[in-house]
């Protein structure tokens, strides 16, 4: 008799568990589909902060050129070497960009590859849709001021448009990027006010917060 | 008691479950980003979109992308309802 209650209340406590344990699969379930639909989970943090070195290696490169160009007293001279450096700028700019593109987009397929996931997939084009829409505008806005040759207010311009990019993007991938976004906005509208330092927060807000953020991301999503 | 009548009968499968996830956080799915997102093959898809369709809880709205049939999944207002109170019923469950 006492045994039979024993077996009961043990299968009772086993089917309890059972069901518990599923429906906890359940809620796991139910939230990896809602983040894995909507949100591009695999980009990968360590592009974040590669890209920001290449922005720094860049922005030091450009330092170099421009100083160059500023200590040469003569202004006949210093004009010539301009029109010659500019290409070097033109180029170290370009390649910094593909770069870091290059960069980004191997190592999300591999982040993607390990996790099972697609790289190319409903929400990787939707995010790289709404990442594009802003930066794109921000690119031609650029172009526009520096036809009217409103030259001093194109590095702010670039910092705050991509952060808007970044601030749109975050509602389809890791929300880290928001705050990413957010701090460049806000290191462009300082820049607004300290024109002709352009490259300083150009390297603050590319290089610097690249990796601050890269970093906190690589270790939140990407180190298991 | 309470509780578990709220656990919902049709949303009792891996599939389904999956799908009404999908809907809640997006306008719609198409057909294949529901069989990608949730690895299943063609006519289980349809059954559990069939399923799900008959009490009401998704709609499913057929057209044509040129000469290509194209379905769109879309949760109802009841079927988000319904979900809502399984997933609270589900965390009440494990003690949450």
């Amino acid at each position: 008799m006492h045994n039979t209650i024993i077996f009961i209340y043990f299968v009772f406590q086993s089917t309890l568990y059972m069901d518990s344990k599923k429906y906890l699969d359940d809620i796991s379930e139910i939230k990896n589909m809602m983040s894995k639909s909507s949100r591009f989970m695999s980009l990968s943090g360590l592009s974040g902060i590669l890209a920001g070195v290449y922005a720094l290696i860049g922005a030091y490169l450009a330092h170099n050129i421009i100083y160059a160009i500023n200590s040469e007293p003569n202004k006949l001279k210093q004009f010539f070497i301009t029109f010659n450096k500019l290409d070097y700028l033109l180029i170290i700019a370009l390649s910094v960009m593909c770069l870091a593109l290059i960069t980004g987009t191997i190592l999300t397929y591999f982040k993607a590859k390990k996790s099972g996931e697609k790289m190319w997939d409903v929400s990787s084009k939707r995010l790289l849709l709404n990442f594009a829409l802003p930066l794109v505008v921000g690119g031609l806005f650029c172009l526009v001021l520096i036809q009217y040759e409103y030259i001093k207010i194109v590095a702010p311009a670039t910092l705050i448009f991509y952060g808007l990019a970044c601030v749109n993007a975050s509602k389809y991938t890791l929300g880290g990027v928001r705050y990413l976004g957010i701090t460049i906005i806000g290191i462009g509208f300082i820049a607004t006010q300290f024109v002709g330092y352009g490259l300083y927060f150009w390297a603050l807000g590319f290089g610097v917060c690249h990796i601050v953020y890269g970093s906190l991301m690589y270790f939140k999503h990407d180190r298991n | 008691m309470s509780i578990i009548n709220n656990i919902n009968k049709a949303f009792d499968h891996r599939i389904r479950l999956g799908i009404m996830s999908i809907l809640m956080v997006n306008d719609y799915a198409d057909f294949n980003m529901l069989k990608e997102l949730l690895g299943a093959t063609d006519g289980n898809i349809a059954s559990h979109t069939k399923a799900l369709e008959k009490v009401e809880y998704i709609k499913i709205e057929k057209q044509f992308i040129g000469r290509k049939p194209n379905t769109k999944y879309l949760a109802t207002k009841l079927g988000k309802i319904e979900f809502k109170k399984h997933i609270d019923a589900l965390e009440k469950l494990i003690g949450k």
